[in-house]
């Protein structure tokens, strides 16, 4: 008997929790753009930076030599 | 996959690429961005989609983006700024890929002074955070036209409070109500299982009040709108869908506080909260935007934000809207005459194809009057304002305001069957109260309630929304963008089509050449298009074009004479190339309304190019589609040069006006709607604006669907033209849908009526019933339409 209104309220709280979450990532507009993130995603992060510092690293390596 | 294709923008390369790298391009201006990326190790953005690259037609004006220079222009621009670092957005229209959002997100590799960049794809935006002591507002700009990623930055994005705040509460009410549903259901469900009313009285108690708590936020706030659209549609003496809607929602609620507040169990409160999700569901599907393209804009977002004036010989950046009557500006190459305005110094040659769709620029030389909204091609002039720009005759005609009412838009199909529907409830709740009055008053009302629980049209309501809504999905994915679902109603009313001529059934710059006169061999033609290729008169390059399959040579002389045409030698043979007065020695007739270029070797007069509209494809069979079933009309602002050529495909019931000005076109729509017809207008530039604005339907042709049209209520791919009459058919095959989707509903409706009449509703049967209806009635309907779109709306080609 308790037990299940502990239960009861367990689950409103959880579910409460996933209502805020949801309302908060709507009103923060991750609702507003449904396509862009879903190809961000998708890209690979060799970008120029990344690709400099591995030719440096490798330039170091051969004046360490 | 093409042999011969840019490897930047797909583009056929012909027969001289333009070669780096051993990599094909088939321009420089495709090359010049590969250099860029290549150079900056940005290579992969051909990778993620091959040839995503954008083509430029025209060179970039060096100076386009010399007015962000201007501090007062670049303090409105930026969304926001503190000290060093800058937030803006600019709209670029030709986002279009996953690439897009790739390189526009790494656009700190191209400038170390761009810190942040990221893509909305569905608007075609970008944010920019960027340092100012490093970049500045101008330099990123031209920066991103570099890139071919040309930011468009008009007029409107410069007012306060144009940048909208998007309506997110849709959402968050639908979170809510779903929320409460599943919550409310787990509380429902020991009572519909076996033994439920073994359930411990306590437990009710509980489970009860819980409901009870969870309902109070989806009865007051998820479900309001529908309190505030039925009484709306009261105030103007309307039925609407929304009255009965409200009534079921509010005798639900009452009912099933009332058992609670007995003790008596949870009565319906999982229906109402079902019934209320489900209702938003159905105006979150028919709520889809192209958030991209806008139906509503006005010369605002087509204008630019400043202008080039000259203060006593000096060159200054002025914002539009400081531009006052008799100040001295100076419009560029590709540049936009912002003010009705005459011309003082130079010559213009205005390309007019935005505003009323005319194939061919029009050359004005000093003294001559100007209409806001041309662009001018080939050298830059001078002009004298003559009218602010608020003031000028196009801007007037564009600024207006539609005069749809807001009642008008709640006398449609669905509110009309529901006006008898109420009333038909209503009778059927009060006899049913009445009759089982004797058996005392608590049953009377339980009645009562009940019918109008469970004959509140859930079902009736989805149909719409989902039906239209996938109307409207279908149609855009095939090119015919509507505004919101409410056109597809408005499309199937139409009774009279009125069509624009210039640029809405003929092509958009471009033009139909035809050579009469005496056979002239391949030589003289190639040596016709020698001549016209150092001509900059317009219709020069018209003939040049025309006869792109020759070769050309230099010609020995050539000299051009103003207003008459062209002469000069090739080969020992003397051409003119021109008028007919200056060709022939006699005048043209005067009836003749096309333009002709004349064209005579060593003074023998060979023939003439007669240069004509050309016509978009299937126009015959559209139009013969059409003159059936619709009372068809032509409206243009030429002469009647093509009367003939028009009667004919137009049919002899068709009426054809000419000499139309942009306020002419705009009365014949009300004289039209005055006689009580229901008028679809079918238009492309900002002529055609006042009449769009005005006609029961406003349908706008562009080539680029993202870039500017008038204000309109549905835009149409201009390839998608050719089928016109399909889409409008289709909306029939829709109204089919909706009704055969009311039997449905209304089936439910006697089975529900006939528990409710007979005291029997039990919380039991409106938790089957409802739902059942609701969700066969939205499957139907979306399925339906779906499968009726596969076989009668071509996806491409007909």
């Amino acid at each position: 008997m308790s037990a299940i209104i502990f239960l009861i309220i367990i689950g409103i709280i959880v579910a409460a929790g996933f209502l805020a979450a949801f309302i908060w990532a709507v009103r923060s507009g991750q609702y507003d753009d449904d396509y862009s993130p879903s190809v961000r995603m998708l890209f690979d992060n060799k970008t120029k930076v990344g690709e400099e510092q591995t030719k440096e690293k490798q330039n170091n390596n051969i004046d360490n030599q | 996959m093409n042999q011969n294709a840019c490897i930047h923008c797909g583009a056929d390369c012909g027969n001289s690429p333009v070669v780096w790298n051993e990599k094909m391009f088939c321009c420089h201006g495709c090359k010049a961005v590969y250099e860029i990326l290549h150079e900056k190790e940005l290579g992969q953005y051909y990778e993620i989609q091959p040839m995503s690259g954008i083509r430029i037609e025209t060179p970039q004006q060096l100076k386009k983006f010399e007015f962000l220079d201007n501090p007062e222009i670049a303090a409105k621009l930026p969304d926001f700024m503190d000290g060093n670092a800058t937030r803006v957005t600019f709209f670029i229209p030709t986002i279009h890929c996953a690439s897009c959002i790739w390189l526009l997100e790494h656009l700190n590799t191209l400038h170390p002074g761009i810190s942040f960049s990221d893509v909305n794809f569905p608007k075609k935006e970008v944010h920019i955070s960027f340092k100012n002591d490093q970049i500045t507002l101008r330099q990123l700009a031209e920066l991103l036209a570099a890139i071919h990623y040309v930011p468009e930055i008009t007029l409107d994005r410069l007012e306060p409070g144009k940048k909208p705040k998007i309506d997110r509460s849709l959402l968050i009410r639908i979170g809510i109500a779903s929320f409460s549903f599943l919550n409310i259901m787990m509380y429902s469900f020991p009572e519909y299982l076996p033994g439920g009313d073994l359930l411990e009285q306590e437990f009710k108690h509980i489970f009860g009040w819980l409901s009870f708590l969870l309902i109070l936020p989806v009865v007051f706030y998820s479900a309001s709108d529908y309190y505030l659209s039925a009484w709306k549609g009261l105030r103007h003496k309307i039925i609407s869908i929304d009255l009965p809607i409200s009534l079921g929602i509010i005798a639900l609620f009452l009912q099933s506080s009332w058992e609670v507040f007995n003790g008596n169990g949870i009565g319906y409160m999982d229906s109402l909260a079902g019934l209320i999700f489900f209702l938003l569901i159905g105006k979150w599907y028919q709520g889809k935007t192209y958030q991209a393209l806008s139906f509503e804009r006005d010369y605002k977002s087509y204008f630019p934000v400043a202008v080039t004036q000259i203060i006593v010989g000096k060159e200054t950046i002025t914002p539009i809207k400081d531009l006052r009557k008799g100040d001295r500006i100076l419009i560029r190459n590709q540049e936009l005459i912002p003010a009705d305005a005459r011309i003082i110094k130079g010559k213009g040659n205005i390309d007019y194809s935005f505003v009323t769709g005319e194939a061919l620029p029009v050359p004005k030389s000093e003294g001559d009057f100007i209409y806001a909204g041309g662009r001018q091609i080939g050298s830059s002039f001078e002009l004298i304002v003559e009218k602010e720009v608020e003031q000028s005759y196009l801007t007037r005609l564009w600024d207006q305001k539609s005069t749809k009412d807001e009642a008008s838009s709640l006398r449609n199909h669905v509110n009309n069957i529901s006006h008898y529907f109420t009333i038909v409830i209503l009778i059927i709740a009060f006899t049913s109260f009445f009759y089982w009055l004797g058996e005392g008053i608590s049953v009377a009302v339980y009645v009562f309630s009940s019918v109008l629980i469970i004959a509140c049209p859930c079902a009736l309501a989805l149909t719409v929304p989902f039906t239209f809504g996938s109307t409207m999905r279908v149609f855009g994915r095939r090119g015919f963008y509507l505004k919101k679902t409410d056109v597809v109603e408005q499309l199937y009313r139409t009774d009279t089509i009125v069509f624009d001529k210039t640029g809405t059934i003929t092509i958009n710059r471009e033009v139909d050449v035809e050579f009469y006169g005496e056979l002239i061999t391949s030589e003289e033609k190639s040596m016709i298009r020698s001549l016209v290729r150092h001509s900059s008169h317009p219709l020069s390059k018209t003939v040049y074009d025309h006869l792109n399959l020759f070769d050309t040579s230099e010609p020995q002389t050539f000299e051009e004479i103003p207003g008459m045409g062209i002469t000069g030698s090739i080969h020992g043979i003397r051409l003119n190339i021109g008028s007919r007065q200056f060709v022939a020695g006699t005048s043209d007739h005067s009836e003749i309304k096309e333009s002709r270029v004349y064209v005579s070797f060593n003074n023998e007069l060979k023939g003439y190019f007669a240069i004509g509209n050309a016509y978009r494809k299937g126009l015959q069979e559209v139009m013969t589609q059409l003159g059936g079933r619709y009372d068809l009309h032509l409206i243009s602002g030429d002469n009647e040069a093509e009367r003939e050529k028009l009667a004919v495909i137009f049919g002899k019931d068709a009426t054809l006006l000419f000499n139309q000005s942009p306020a002419d076109k705009k009365e014949y729509i009300q004289k039209l709607k005055k006689q009580g017809k229901k008028v679809l207008m079918v238009g492309d530039g900002l002529n055609d604006a006042g009449a769009l604005l005005e006609s029961d339907t406003g349908v706008t042709i562009a080539d680029d669907v993202f870039s500017f049209s008038p204000a309109c209520d549905a835009i149409m791919t201009s390839s998608r033209f050719e089928i016109i009459d399909r889409f409008i058919a289709f909306t029939r095959s829709s109204f089919h849908v909706i009704r055969v989707s009311f039997l449905i509903s209304l089936i439910y409706n006697v089975i529900g009526l006939s528990f409710a009449v007979a005291a029997l509703l039990s919380p039991l049967v409106a938790a089957i019933l409802m739902p059942a209806s609701s969700i066969s009635v939205v499957a139907f309907a979306t399925l339906s339409i779906n499968l009726i779109a596969k076989y009668k709306l071509p996806v491409s080609e007909r």
